[in-house]
């Protein structure tokens, strides 16, 4: 008899109305609420109704645009966009069970206010927490912080000997980003805090540490402000599609989004972040790769490529994205996406295309299918992200043996 | 003619780092989980209270070169925080201590965007200068700002902020779904600021939140505090010891404003004081005898001296006299990142002061600090404090008070069943919000456009 799989992780990325650039128009959608807490609440609690492992909240640090260098004029899709890690804590005390993962940018921010902010994330919903690194490349973001020079690359000089420097100087920045993160998790013991009213110490210092961390862009000292978190170290989490993110991934990340557009693309990928993942000393730890899809999901045959089509004449242009997009019903997409676990993906980030329409049709259609097939879980079994990712609590790499 | 009777503002300090909690109390709790938070905001918010404050500190205290280990330590991000305490209070202001130095406008103009979009309108911002080198190795940027520069990062950040804040209208989203028309502007929220602190340009990518601009606030009681809080904010958070310091200050700043073209009700002034309840007033004074005891041990003693001493001092006795010996002038070295060291700027005076008062008194130096390091506190039964507060606003020493209770997270019960009834008896404090934002709970008129911008004033004022 053959072993029953192991369980599917299913987690959506959410964005805006949806990842679609005419999501907005369609019936049900709720432009005008972008900016509401009452509109991000609904999302969450409906992907935590269908019991999913977490979402992810987009991000950036300049307005949404088609072009690298700056906004593109249009005035037909949404912009603007409000800071995802508040996003996040503004629906945490309003869910009890699903992984909350916001995006940080950290090319243009200061690891040692978003190692405490995500650290707080994970103390409001209690053991939730997780962070999408994402680095900046685009021209316009750059002169809003005033910082450092812009960008020396376009995207489509990534492969030119300069673009690859750039993309290592880049990812090799956010490798040293993470490591400080984590450092900074770290920095207090988990029973620091001691309260000892004989001696009046409220703290013993021999269990916070300062992480002196120097790097070749920047140096933290250290200890973090904020003891460390429910999950000893939130969940770190990065997209990837090609080698500098690859290694980024496996260095450093829990969990990897890949864009593979069939199975042997696949087992390309896997093979190429196991192999980093060795070569950074981490073989033997858990790094989940989940595979990204973009999603149209209608359960009458036929009804989501109808959708498709009336979005992109709506957009005026077929949509294309660097994820695979399905189109079709939820046991269509159930058979793909177990096709993707049997090439090796732990599990699957979908971008519902038009919220909060396709999001619904994830919770109440993919996933009943996925459970009468004994692939996913009927019940959250565990109270942290971590847990239900069956990652285990880390170690504090600071205590004493 | 008789003056008009003042509403009383009230807001709610969630204690920090500090020797003010007793954690040894069997009734304190954690002062890191969220359920802290909670019940101390939904307190706040059933008493009617303007808003809850958070401060901050972005380095662990050291003294003698060793983390401090006597008091609170450590303490959540004060956005993350703030925006959790939207989704379980509805009123409540959550108002916020950010530093200017150590982060960077585009950053905290959307951080506080967003918190006033997802509490629609109930943001503030309390805005703080820091310079330090110890600070500053936790950040990319280190130690690189000079001391002189300080206030002038400040004033350039908040009007960096204002000009983001202002770079949406609010009227170019659309979302109409029939012609497709999501934004009437193509390139909304653009901005350009050029200042001697800040090079940057480009558009803001969070559209105008409720209030506009969160309420700002500013602390501290120096010359540039005074004149940077009448330039630019909405209400200004002190530390005054009595009715007298307190008119003093409340008549300065209010004075203040008029050369920025400001009405006096434009700024409130809300110090930052502490309570004790009894049920007699000589109950109430016994109890915050042992609580003053509680906060500043033999050993807390010691510590607070040396700061100012900047020395070590731990062979003296806490119950003996003073050291003979003068404090150390010149770098600080003894005790670093906590606001106290800063506001001894002349240590020999200072100092002298204090042995003055110890001999007067006959102090030890436990006595000694427990009678310098009181702030503004407000003893006795309910009747009695709730009396005082209203004696102090109508006496023109306040607007308000900031309230950090000596508990956490329970502190403030008592205080929101038994004294908020009697000032609403008196007919001093609402019984019910009037408003949604805290702009209308302090009854501030809505943000003013940033194109004649206060802090752009000050600075051209200050640059001429």
């Amino acid at each position: 008899m053959p072993s029953a799989p192991s369980p599917l992780h299913l987690a959506v990325a959410l964005d805006a109305a949806g990842w679609h650039p005419a999501a907005w128009r369609e019936p049900g959608a709720r432009p005008r609420e972008l900016f509401t807490a009452r509109y991000w609440t609904d999302l969450v609690t409906e992907a935590e109704r269908g019991l999913l492992d977490f979402v992810t909240i987009e991000d950036s640090l300049s307005l949404q645009s088609s072009s690298f260098a700056g906004p593109d004029g249009r005035t037909d899709q949404v912009r603007g966009r409000l800071d995802a890690l508040l996003v996040a804590a503004r629906v945490a005390p309003l869910t009890r069970h699903i992984g909350l993962i916001p995006t940080a940018v950290v090319t243009h921010t200061e690891p040692f206010h978003v190692s405490k902010a995500v650290a707080t994330l994970d103390f409001v919903s209690t053991g939730r927490a997780g962070v999408q690194v994402k680095v900046s490349g685009r021209a316009d973001e750059a002169p809003h912080f005033g910082r450092r020079p812009a960008i020396r690359f376009r995207p489509d000089e990534l492969d030119s000997p300069a673009g690859l420097a750039a993309l290592k100087e880049l990812f090799d920045e956010a490798g040293d980003y993470v490591e400080v993160l984590r450092r900074l998790w770290d920095s207090w013991e988990d029973d620091a805090e001691i309260r000892d009213a004989a001696t009046g110490r409220f703290i013993d210092r021999d269990k916070l540490h300062y992480i002196d961390f120097t790097g070749e862009r920047f140096s933290v000292k250290g200890p973090s402000i904020t003891p460390r978190p429910p999950q000893g170290q939130p969940v770190v989490t990065a997209l990837a599609h090609r080698e500098e993110p690859f290694r980024l991934v496996a260095a450093s990340a829990d969990v990897g989004f890949v864009t593979p557009q069939d199975t042997a693309d696949t087992r390309a990928i896997l093979a190429r972040i196991r192999a980093a993942q060795a070569t950074a000393g981490r073989a033997d730890e858990t790094v989940h790769v989940f595979g990204d899809l973009v999603v149209l999901l209608d359960d009458e045959p036929g009804a989501a490529a109808d959708r498709r089509a009336r979005l992109e004449e709506r957009a005026g242009a077929p949509y294309t994205s660097d994820a695979r997009v399905f189109a079709g019903t939820p046991a269509e997409l159930a058979d793909l996406l177990l096709e993707g676990q049997e090439a090796g993906l732990t599990g699957f980030r979908l971008r519902p295309a038009v919220l909060p329409h396709d999001l619904e049709r994830i919770t109440r259609g993919l996933v009943p299918e996925l459970q009468r097939r004994g692939a996913f879980r009927t019940a959250y079994e565990a109270a942290t992200l971590r847990g239900l990712l069956g990652l285990p609590r880390p170690a504090n790499r600071y205590a004493a043996l | 003619m008789s003056k008009p009777v003042k509403q009383i503002h009230l807001a709610a300090h969630f204690p920090g780092v500090n020797n003010s909690t007793v954690w040894s109390d069997p009734a304190a709790g954690s002062q890191i989980d969220f359920s802290s938070f909670v019940h101390l905001a939904r307190t706040a918010e059933r008493a009617k209270f303007d808003f809850l404050f958070l401060a901050e500190g972005l380095r662990l205290r050291e003294q003698n070169g060793e983390i401090y280990d006597l008091d609170v330590v450590g303490r959540p991000d004060t956005f993350t925080v703030l925006t959790a305490l939207a989704a379980v209070t509805d009123k409540l202001g959550l108002a916020g201590t950010i530093n200017s130095t150590f982060n960077e406008p585009y950053e905290v103009a959307r951080q506080f965007a967003t918190l006033d979009h997802l509490s629609a309108g109930r943001a503030a911002w309390n805005v703080v200068t820091s310079w330090d080198e110890f600070t500053g190795q936790n950040f990319r940027r280190g130690g690189f700002l000079a001391q002189e520069d300080r206030y002038l990062r400040a004033r350039q950040f908040l009007a960096a902020t204002w000009e983001l804040f202002d770079s949406w209208r609010g009227d170019e989203i659309t979302a109409d779904q029939d012609t497709g028309v999501f934004l009437t502007d193509p390139a909304p929220g653009r901005f350009d600021h050029h200042v001697d602190q800040f090079d940057i340009s480009g558009h803001f990518n969070v559209p105008r939140s409720p209030q506009g601009r969160p309420v700002i606030f500013q602390a501290g009681d120096s010359e540039e505090g005074r004149e940077f809080a009448a330039s630019g904010a909405d209400a200004i958070f002190t530390r005054h010891g009595t009715l007298e310091d307190g008119q003093a200050f409340y008549a300065d700043v209010k004075r203040r404003l008029a050369r920025y073209g400001r009405a006096p009700d434009e700024l409130k002034i809300l110090p930052g004081v502490t309570f004790v309840l009894g049920d007699t007033d000589a109950d109430a004074r016994e109890k915050a005898d042992v609580i003053r005891h509680q906060q500043v041990s033999g050993p807390t003693a010691i510590k607070l001296l040396e700061q100012l001493w900047n020395r070590d001092l731990s062979a003296y006795d806490p119950d003996g006299p003073l050291p003979d010996v003068d404090p150390l002038v010149g770098e600080n070295t003894v005790a670093r990142g906590r606001a106290s060291v800063r506001m001894h700027r002349d240590p020999t005076a200072t100092a002298a002061r204090w042995r003055a008062l110890a001999e007067e008194k006959h102090l030890s130096i436990r006595e000694l600090i427990i009678a310098v390091t009181g702030r503004q506190s407000f003893i006795g039964t309910p009747a009695t404090v709730a009396d005082a507060l209203d004696h102090f606003v109508q006496s023109d020493a306040s607007d308000g008070f900031i309230l950090t209770p000596h508990l956490t997270p329970g502190g403030l019960d008592d205080f929101a069943d038994t004294v908020v009834p009697l000032l609403q008896e008196k007919g001093v404090f609402r019984t019910e919000y009037e408003g949604d934002t805290l702009r209308e709970h302090l009854g501030l008129g809505a943000a003013r456009a940033v194109r004649d911008d206060r802090a752009g004033a000050a600075d051209r004022k200050a640059a001429s």
